[in-house]
């Protein structure tokens, strides 16, 4: 136990570069997952039904895919047609694409969560789709959506782990590379699985927070 | 004002109305009676554009109500509409509730918005419920709140979907007195509803509808008292004397 902390101390700086990586793709792919995921959600509700089959036949086909395989494709496949990215930019972007889709059906069941009156007392005050969303849909659909998006934003944390396959630096692959030469596996792998609990549980336990605020804000 | 002409719809196989025909006049309060099933909710949506209508013609002022048509949202901004579950938005106070269409419907400036609702608000006596909630209004006041809301839009006419039925029956009163108040200032109204004393009372003239079809119209207190057609008689007498 006391070469745990001896060589914790020595592997903690390097492990901790992997984890503003870890903070970093998370931060920018969840950012962009949720504002495609909202178009997503808007397009599949719009009651334009090519649109909607459209997004639904994409989002289909996306979640069908193993994100492994969409960042091997951006990351592999893309550049062949001209769409060079670094692997840092591939690991965003798959992540990115992948949890729109995911985030997108979150968001599209809580709009359609959201009680029929309310459109419809929407409607009778003569308000057009896009007010309706902003003023009276969406503002009641965020309520709903709080616990699943939570779930989704944790998960696509854990998931930032992915984009090492493609040479990305951060926490898990910090570990590997940390592993595979000093062969302190015990050492390195339970550091690496406490960093992650440091970041999912104080994640948890703001969106818990975000849930209780928004419940009592009526 | 308000024009049905052979106005068909369907739910799928499913016929709801099967051509109906009625006209609304300015300033005339219309209740349309019936029993459960027959339509008459169907028929108020359709004059909203809640729903849509397979065959015939209804109009406002005689503009044709359309779904699909960008004049619908027009059309219902002038003719509100009031609903059974009064459906106010439970994210905002009970001003906010009835600022909502001037304010971002009609463009009004919060300031006017703000001081018409609250002149609504206590007409309908809530003047003391203004910041709060939906979810901590009775039944009673949160349909008040309602009407105020659908009254905000200035319409020319008012629909009412059965607005005292999901009432407890202590607050059925208080709905009614305000409905009768509109009534007196001669809103053009029409009511869907089973209150029957409110109908001989209030409305003008009175619309029996039965299997999606008009079987009997005539002024309130003639078709209430006087039902000619057999199935009116057999409707009333199964509401009026329920045991």
């Amino acid at each position: 136990m006391t070469g745990f902390f001896a060589n914790a101390g020595i592997y903690l700086p390097i492990l901790l570069k992997g984890v503003w990586l870890t903070i970093a793709v998370t931060f920018l792919a969840l950012t962009l997952a949720t504002l495609l995921g909202l178009v997503w959600a808007l397009f599949r509700t719009s009651g334009i039904a090519w649109l909607a089959m459209a997004t639904r036949v994409f989002v289909e086909f996306v979640r069908g895919i193993p994100i492994l395989v969409v960042l091997f494709y951006i990351y592999f496949v893309m550049p062949e047609v001209g769409l060079d990215l670094t692997a840092f930019q591939a690991g965003v972007a798959g992540l990115a694409l992948t949890y729109s889709c995911y985030i997108g059906e979150t968001f599209r069941a809580g709009i359609e969560a959201v009680d029929r009156g309310q459109v419809e007392a929407a409607k009778s005050i003569g308000m057009k789709q896009p007010l309706m969303m902003r003023r009276v849909v969406l503002p009641q659909a965020f309520k709903i959506v709080v616990p699943p998006y939570s779930n989704n934003m944790v998960m696509l944390l854990k998931d930032s782990s992915q984009v090492s396959v493609i040479s990305v630096a951060e926490l898990t692959m910090q570990g590997k590379m940390l592993a595979s030469s000093t062969f302190d596996n015990m050492t390195v792998f339970t550091l690496v699985a406490l960093l992650y609990l440091c970041l999912t549980l104080p994640l948890n336990f703001v969106m818990r927070r975000v849930e209780i605020a928004m419940g009592k804000a009526q | 004002m308000i024009k049905l002409e052979d106005v068909h719809k369907s739910f799928a196989q499913h016929e709801v109305l099967k051509g109906v025909d009625a006209e609304i006049n300015k300033g005339e309060v219309v209740c349309l009676i019936g029993p459960s099933g027959s339509g008459k909710s169907t028929l108020l949506r359709c004059i909203n554009g809640l729903e849509a209508y397979q065959r015939g013609r209804i109009s406002v002022d005689g503009e044709t109500v359309d779904v699909g048509a960008p004049t619908i949202h027009d059309i219902r901004t002038r003719v509100s509409m009031v609903f059974q579950r009064f459906n106010l938005f439970p994210h905002r106070t009970a001003l906010e509730n009835v600022m909502e269409g001037p304010r971002y419907v009609l463009k009004e400036d919060a300031q006017a918005a703000r001081q018409r609702a609250t002149q609504l608000l206590t007409r309908v006596g809530l003047a003391d419920k203004l910041q709060s909630y939906p979810s901590s209004l009775s039944g009673g006041q949160q349909q008040r709140v309602a009407i105020a809301r659908a009254l905000a839009m200035q319409p020319e006419a008012i629909l009412f979907d059965e607005p005292t039925s999901a009432l407890d029956p202590e607050m059925v009163g208080e709905v009614l007195q305000v409905m009768r108040a509109l009534a007196e200032e001669h809103m053009t109204m029409l009511v869907v509803t089973h209150e029957i004393l409110f109908a001989r009372e209030v409305a003008d003239r009175v619309l029996f509808l039965d299997g999606g079809r008009i079987v009997e119209e005539g002024p309130a207190g003639e078709l209430l008292r006087h039902p000619k057609h057999e199935r009116t008689q057999d409707f009333l007498r199964r509401v009026t004397h329920p045991v």
